[in-house]
């Protein structure tokens, strides 16, 4: 992956698969780190698939829909002195408490670190693909806070779609408005 | 800055165009959006497909919506279009510039472009 907001795309892809209803996707950045965690309310995964889905080498037949998107997604964080981790708690065991948490460690200043990219682009892509669910996007870094809750506008907006192209393109402009203002 | 206000306008809009929208669209787009096709470059594409058919106004006839892992991720980016009574078309290796020629030439003009399909090769 040449940007890490094409990762965050991929990982959410997997809470959606997962029938979560709302996706928190935060970013945080101090001077020389940046966190990516993603949480969802999905049916999550047991122990054994939270192992499969770490490991690229570790595939059985039963396991075929475990992909290499969390493995790359590590990869990258640990070429860069950071790490991974996955939580997971399945729909059998918890029931509606079910859902998985991935958080990532980047340290920006090491030279194999993957700059972030678009990740506006990534946002859109994903309230494009899943207008029916929520997400909670929140980019907290020294320069500035970006948020957006998906379910305040959907109150505005009613029985209308989010994936309409209009109400993208509002979405669009509202993220890049926030991102081009500096609190300092 | 952006308004809440803005966006409550927007939705009257689309609530007014509503009814005309009821026709139901005759041709989807679908593009790959798996890690293979992600990795390929498939984000643009699909991008530059919802803003040109948008910006064509081709959006009462057509859709264009994400699906996962086609099978064939060497091809990524991938992008299959479906019309009713026809048969599937398979566009491989994509990208934005083809994705212009694929909404002028298919999507408009009802022409498959060939040099973009699969190569029987």
């Amino acid at each position: 992956m040449k940007e890490l907001s094409l990762n965050i795309l991929d990982i959410v892809e997997n809470s959606t698969k997962a029938g979560a209803t709302l996706v928190e996707i935060s970013l945080q950045e101090t001077n020389d780190t940046l966190t990516i965690t993603v949480k969802d309310n999905g049916y999550g995964m047991s122990d054994e698939t939270c192992k499969a889905a770490l490991d690229p080498f570790y595939t059985t037949r039963t396991t075929r829909s475990v992909g290499m998107g969390i493995p790359l997604f590590k990869m990258m964080a640990e070429q860069t002195g950071g790490s991974l981790t996955l939580l997971s708690k399945s729909k059998q065991e918890y029931g509606d408490a079910s859902g998985t948490i991935i958080s990532a460690l980047f340290y920006k200043n090491h030279i194999d670190f993957t700059p972030l990219g678009d990740v506006v682009s990534t946002i859109l892509t994903l309230i494009q693909g899943h207008p029916e669910t929520n997400f909670l996007y929140e980019h907290k870094s020294p320069e500035r806070e970006v948020t957006l809750d998906t379910r305040e506008l959907r109150e505005v907006l009613g029985d209308v779609s989010l994936a309409k192209f209009e109400v993208v393109q509002w979405i669009k402009e509202y993220l890049n408005e926030q991102y081009s203002q500096d609190i300092s | 800055m952006k308004s809440l206000a803005e966006l409550k306008a927007i939705k009257e809009k689309m609530q007014s165009k509503v009814v005309l929208r009821e026709g139901g669209e005759e041709i989807r787009v679908v593009v790959g959006m798996a890690t293979c096709g992600i990795a390929a470059g498939a984000r643009p594409v699909l991008n530059a497909f919802v803003e040109g058919v948008n910006k064509e106004n081709l959006t009462s006839k057509v859709s264009v919506s994400q699906t996962g892992c086609v099978g064939l991720c060497q091809y990524e980016p991938i992008v299959e279009v479906y019309e009713s009574g026809k048969e599937k078309v398979t566009y491989v290796k994509m990208t934005e510039e083809k994705a212009a020629k694929v909404i002028e030439q298919h999507l408009k003009g009802g022409k498959i472009v060939a040099e973009y399909l699969v190569s029987e090769k």
